[in-house]
C-alpha cells in the first residue's frame, strides 16, 4: 500500500529527466534526411583502389560517404562526386575526418588501376571499392540498393542502373543521413560539419 | 543474372514467412486427406486453389520476385495484388477453415477450437475488422496510405516498415477476401451478398483513382527507386506507368471477379431447387462439419 502511495513521486523526477532529455534530443537541424537507426551499420568486405582488402574497420573515426556508381557512368557519377569534391572543399582542414567510398558496381570495367585515376581526380578524401559479385550482392542488399546491366551496344558499351544515394555514417560507423540527388554541396557541408562536431565515443 | 536457385531461395529470409506458409499447407493437405478418407472433402481444384494461393504468396515475399518488388515500381504493385486480391482469393475460395481445423492434430484441436469461438478476442477482432464500412475503407485506405510518396519511400529503405507494409497487405486482403467469398450460411452473422458487391465497387473506384492518378502524371513521384536503383536500366516514368496500370486494371478486375463470386454463391442460396436438393442438417450422410461441398460445385 505504502509502496503504491510513494510510487508516483519516485517517478516523478524521473519523468522530469526524460521529458528534458527528448525535448533537447537533438535541437540540430540536418539538411538532408535523417535516416539514423534505419539501416545497420557501415560493414563491407571490399578491395581499394591500389588492390588492397578494405573493410569497415579501416574507416572508423572518419565520418563516411558511401556511394555506389561506376567509372563509364556518363553523367551522374561524374557530377555527384564532384558535388561531394565541393562540399568537402567548403570543409577546408575538417575535410580530413571525412572519407568519400566510391563502390563500383560493375567491377569488370572497373579495374583498380582505372578505378584509382577516375577517384584520384575527385581528391585525396576519395577511394574506389570494387569487389565480385557476391560482396558486391551482400553490400547492397544491406543498404537495399540495387545494380543491374542492361543489353551491350553493338561496340559492347552498356548501360548500369544503380543507386543515387549517398548513405553518411557517423564517425562510429552509424548510419546517419541520405544524401539525395536534388541536395545541393552547402547541403551536404552543413550536415558534414555537424557530424564532425559530434564527440567521438570510446569503444 | 540470377540462377535457377535464386529464383526460389529465398533473397532475404524470414522464419515467419516460411513457417505461416509451409504450416499452412501442411495442415491444409492433412485435413483433406482426412476428410476424403471420411468422404467428405472438398473438391479437388479447391485445394489447387488454396496451394496455388500460398505458393503466390511465399512467391512474391520470399524469392527473387521480392527483390525485384523492392527495386522496380511496377512490379512491387504487382506484388501488392498479388499480397491484398489474388493470393488471398485463391486461399478463400478454398474456404479453408474446415479444412484446416481437421488438419490440426487431434490433442491441439481442443484447445485451439477455444480460440475461434464467437466470443474469443482474435474472432472479436477479425469480425470488428470485417465490418463493411470498415473493412472496405481499410482496404481501399491501405493501399492509398503505402502510396503516400513519404511513407512510401521510407518503406523502401528500412526492412522494418517494408515488412510491416507486405504483411499488412496480405493480412487485411485475407480479411477482406474471407468477408466476400464465405458463404452466407456459414456464417449468419456477415453482411447480406448485395452488401458484399457494393462493397467491391466501392473499393474499386480508389483503386481505379490512385492507378490512374499514378499513370497520368507526367512526372516521377517515387524517387526512392532513383535512390536506391532500378533492377534494371528503365525510364522512371515507364515504370510509373505500368505500376499505375497494374493499380488500375487488373486490381478492378479482381473486384469484378469477387462479384462473380458473390453473386453466383447468392443465386445457389436463393434458388430453391438448389437449397432443396443440398442435404439438411439432420441427414445422417452429410456431416455436419462441411459446409464446402453443395453450393458451387464445377
Amino acid at each position: 500500500m505504502r509502496i503504491h502511495r510513494r510510487l508516483p513521486r519516485t517517478l516523478l523526477p524521473v519523468l522530469a529527466v526524460a521529458v528534458l532529455l527528448a525535448g533537447c534530443g537533438d535541437s540540430r537541424h540536418w539538411s538532408l534526411k535523417n535516416i539514423e537507426g534505419v539501416m545497420p551499420p557501415l560493414r563491407f568486405r571490399l578491395t581499394d583502389d591500389s588492390g588492397r582488402p578494405a573493410t569497415a574497420g579501416d574507416y572508423r573515426g572518419k565520418v563516411v560517404l558511401l556511394y555506389f556508381g561506376y567509372t563509364h557512368c556518363p553523367d551522374v557519377c561524374p557530377t555527384t562526386l564532384a558535388k561531394l569534391a565541393g562540399s568537402l572543399g567548403a570543409l577546408g582542414d575538417r575535410a580530413d575526418g571525412v572519407r568519400v567510398l566510391f563502390v563500383s558496381v560493375d567491377p569488370k570495367r572497373d579495374s583498380a588501376t582505372v578505378l584509382h585515376r577516375y577517384v584520384g581526380a575527385f581528391g585525396p578524401q576519395f577511394t574506389g571499392l570494387r569487389g565480385g559479385q557476391d560482396a558486391l550482392r551482400t553490400l547492397t542488399r544491406r543498404y537495399r540498393v540495387s545494380y543491374g546491366y542492361g543489353k551491350p551496344a553493338a561496340d559492347g558499351s552498356y548501360e548500369v542502373s544503380h543507386s543515387s544515394a549517398i548513405f553518411i555514417f557517423d564517425r562510429r560507423g552509424r548510419i546517419r543521413l541520405l544524401a539525395q540527388q536534388d541536395d545541393d554541396a552547402r547541403a551536404i557541408s552543413h550536415d558534414l560539419r555537424q557530424l564532425l562536431a559530434e564527440p567521438e565515443a570510446r569503444s | 543474372m540470377p540462377g535457377l536457385a535464386d529464383l526460389v531461395a529465398p533473397y532475404e529470409f524470414s522464419p515467419t514467412v516460411a513457417v505461416v506458409c509451409a504450416g499452412a499447407t501442411a495442415l491444409f493437405v492433412r485435413g483433406w486427406l482426412r476428410l476424403r478418407r471420411r468422404g467428405s472433402a472438398p473438391a479437388a481444384w479447391r485445394v489447387l486453389c488454396f496451394i496455388t494461393g500460398v505458393a503466390l504468396i511465399y512467391a512474391v515475399l520470399q524469392t527473387w520476385l521480392d527483390y525485384l518488388s523492392q527495386h522496380m515500381f511496377w512490379i512491387h504493385r504487382a506484388q501488392h495484388l498479388v499480397l491484398h486480391h489474388l493470393g488471398p482469393l485463391l486461399v478463400l475460395l478454398a474456404l479453408p477453415g474446415p479444412v484446416l481445423r481437421a488438419g490440426l492434430p487431434v490433442r491441439l484441436r481442443r484447445p485451439l477450437a477455444v480460440l475461434p469461438l464467437p466470443r474469443g478476442p482474435m474472432r472479436a477482432i477479425c469480425r470488428s475488422l470485417q465490418h463493411p464500412i470498415l473493412a472496405s475503407v481499410l482496404f481501399a485506405g491501405l493501399v492509398w496510405y503505402w502510396l503516400l510518396p513519404s511513407v512510401h519511400f521510407d518503406a523502401m529503405l528500412s526492412i522494418r516498415q517494408y515488412k510491416a507494409m507486405n504483411w499488412s497487405m496480405a493480412v487485411d486482403g485475407l480479411l477482406f477476401w474471407w468477408l466476400i467469398v464465405e458463404p452466407r450460411r456459414d456464417a449468419p452473422g456477415t453482411p447480406g451478398y448485395g452488401t458484399r458487391v457494393l462493397m467491391l465497387w466501392f473499393v474499386m473506384l480508389p483503386q481505379i483513382a490512385i492507378g490512374a492518378w499514378l499513370s497520368l502524371t507526367p512526372h516521377a513521384i517515387y524517387s526512392v527507386y532513383n535512390v536506391c536503383g532500378r533492377a534494371w536500366p528503365i525510364g522512371p516514368l515507364t515504370d510509373q506507368q505500368i505500376g499505375g496500370l497494374i493499380t488500375w486494371i487488373p486490381a478492378s478486375m479482381m473486384s469484378m471477379l469477387g462479384a462473380l463470386v458473390v453473386l453466383r454463391r447468392w443465386r445457389a442460396e436463393a434458388d430453391p431447387q438448389t437449397a432443396a436438393t443440398r442435404p439438411s442438417r439432420g441427414d445422417g450422410r452429410a456431416p455436419a462439419m462441411h459446409p464446402l461441398s453443395g453450393t458451387d460445385k464445377g
